[in-house]
């Protein structure tokens, strides 16, 4: 079943132009990573699709209108953003009692168990939690609700390492099934590429990227070339070309691995390199930003 | 937080099963005004702490206590009544002062303060709407504040009265004189009928308007609550000559006709002057509450389009 489905969605600020005719689809089941440079649009696709802002264009949630029916989204929808929303005169038992007073999907005993493997005391105020603390507490509450789809926005924003492989651990372990749906978007992209099913690159309010990772794995390759093939390499036009210690990495869109298997070893990229390759071939090479 | 994967439900079937049917809008309501004062505990502290300072200074006072009702006893029953129930009448309008200062600055912060420290956000991660949400600050000076002012003045009144009446005893006096000056029951009905009648129903266009300001400020709402009212007045001074702007601010804030002249000095006995019937069929009631529901209803909206600062 279709979770997020938008047509020709469109947001602006005055002049600026945050969302210009989005077009996408989210399967249930789907972890889908949105990723894209600063101000290209990521917060306001989140923001339409939770109801907190306004667009122009189709887009419904499960089925429904975000905007006119945020209300009876947000008991199958939960979201976290930039982690600092939490109110800091919050004592934990409060936010367990508030919870559990007005969501018919919150499962204290469920909340409570995740809480007490962390340091987190029912009596302490989110004030007194480290910024790693009060990310937990929030994924806690969160994946105490039995949500249909789940919206991450920078969720591990500022935390260190330890608290960011975690965070993405319980959510995996503890949360995910077929029947959740997750939207993560994020600038820690190496953290999440071995999680995400799906990948979409946003850029100046469009969609330049959107496949499955099973796609972006067969559709993107790399190769470390030796130096006396690498015109051989060129040839086959690749989208973007890295030089460290002496050693050319080139990296190729829809090439055919057994023709690049003879300059190298071939292997998969990070999203992180084809995402750099897409942002800054986009205007010069459009068939590699083709969706 | 690295929990066996277990502990969760393994089939989407399972946790279907544990999700409870409906929340009624009574119990979104209850644990949204509950919030509120978990956020804002001035909303009781501040009351108690005066009262509690109150009663501090009269236990003080008590040692003139039966000096005083032994010169009560030369005056008149008009004079005896007013020496005799001045402390009461001033700790109810000093804990009636400290609420209505408290829920000024309540709705001042309400819909501002989450959006400055943007905890709107994880409100608004959750099924409760905007007008629940307006509804249940609103009821924080309309309802919760003159409640709280009710059983925090009552309260303190009868301790004052059981304290006189221990010291006189002790002292070898007549409490007779101090018992039928100080009908409590009586002042607490009349200070009930007060608090729902000006506090709660007159007060509320004053209320609203704050709520309204607190919800589209994005910075400064107490400048933009009271300068805009100001430089209404003052338009209308000069263009005009005239100043019913701020008559009509005035007649808000001293209360309907026949409780107006007492704004200054609110005795227990002329705070009932208005009777409930008067009361309710004074336009100013309705227009004002006509005008507290369009207020409200724009911070609903406001709040829903308006985003964090």
């Amino acid at each position: 079943m279709t979770v997020i489905e938008a047509r020709g969605v469109r947001k602006a600020y005055g002049t600026t132009i945050a969302l210009d005719g989005v077009n996408l689809r989210v399967e249930e089941g789907r972890i889908l990573g949105l990723i894209g440079p600063n101000g290209a649009g990521k917060t306001t696709a989140l923001n339409a699709i939770l109801g907190l802002t306004q667009y122009q264009g189709e887009l419904t949630v499960l089925g429904r209108d975000p905007w006119t029916e945020r209300d009876q989204l947000m008991r199958e929808v939960c979201f976290i953003a930039d982690v600092a929303v939490l109110p800091r005169w919050l004592r934990v038992s409060q936010a367990l009692g508030y919870l559990a007073g007005v969501h018919p999907r919150f499962d204290r005993v469920k909340a409570e168990g995740f809480l007490a493997k962390t340091n987190i005391r029912p009596a302490n105020k989110v004030r007194e939690l480290s910024k790693g603390m009060v990310t937990q507490l929030h994924l806690a509450l969160v994946m105490a609700i039995d949500a249909r789809l789940l919206v991450l926005d920078e969720p591990t924003l500022g935390l260190d390492i330890l608290y960011r492989k975690q965070f993405y651990d319980s959510l995996l372990n503890d949360y995910f099934d077929r029947s959740r749906t997750i939207v993560v978007t994020t600038h820690q992209v190496e953290e999440v590429q071995h999680i995400l099913t799906d990948l979409m690159f946003i850029n100046r309010g469009r969609i330049v990227l959107n496949c499955s990772m099973e796609e972006f794995e067969s559709r993107y390759l790399e190769v470390m070339v030796h130096p006396e093939q690498l015109a051989a390499a060129r040839a086959l036009k690749p989208i973007q070309e890295r030089h460290v210690l002496g050693r050319s990495t080139l990296l190729f869109d829809q090439v055919d691995r057994r023709q690049l298997a003879g300059f190298g070893e071939v292997h998969t990229p990070s999203i992180a390199d084809v995402f750099v390759a897409v942002m800054t071939n986009q205007a010069s090479q459009p068939q590699g930003a083709a969706r | 937080m690295n929990m066996p994967a277990n502990a969760t439900p393994d089939s989407p079937l399972d946790s279907q099963a544990l999700a409870p049917a409906v929340i009624s809008a009574a119990r979104r309501i209850y644990w949204s005004v509950r919030r509120e004062l978990w956020e804002s505990r001035a909303i009781y502290i501040a009351p108690l702490a005066v009262a509690a300072l109150f009663l501090t200074g009269f236990l003080i006072s008590m040692v003139h206590l039966p000096e005083k009702m032994r010169a009560a006893l030369a005056l008149n029953p008009m004079q005896q009544h007013e020496l005799i129930a001045q402390p009461y009448n001033f700790a109810e309008l000093l804990i009636m002062g400290t609420t209505f200062i408290v829920a000024v600055f309540y709705c001042l912060d309400a819909l501002y303060g989450e959006r400055r420290d943007r905890s709107i956000l994880f409100w608004k991660s959750l099924p409760v709407s905007d007008l629940t949400t307006v509804l249940s600050k609103a009821s924080i000076p309309i309802v919760v504040l003159p409640l709280v002012t009710f059983a925090v003045t009552v309260v303190s009144q009868w301790i004052m009265l059981l304290l006189s009446t221990a010291v006189l005893l002790g002292s070898g006096r007549s409490v007779e004189m101090l018992w039928t000056h100080l009908p409590l029951w009586r002042m607490s009905l009349g200070l009930l009928y007060h608090l729902v009648a000006i506090h709660a129903l007159w007060y509320a266009p004053i209320f609203g308007w704050l709520l309204l300001v607190s919800a589209w400020a994005r910075r400064a709402p107490f400048l933009w609550a009271a300068l805009p009212l100001l430089a209404i007045g003052f338009v209308e001074k000069i263009a005009f000559n005239t100043s019913h702007f701020a008559a009509m601010l005035g007649h808000r804030m001293g209360g309907p006709e026949g409780a107006a002249s007492t704004a200054g000095r609110m005795s227990m006995d002329s705070m009932t002057q208005v009777t409930p019937g008067q009361f309710l069929i004074s336009p100013g009631l309705w227009v004002g509450l006509a005008i507290t529901a369009g207020f409200l209803a724009a911070a609903v909206r406001l709040r829903r389009y308006r985003e964090p600062i």
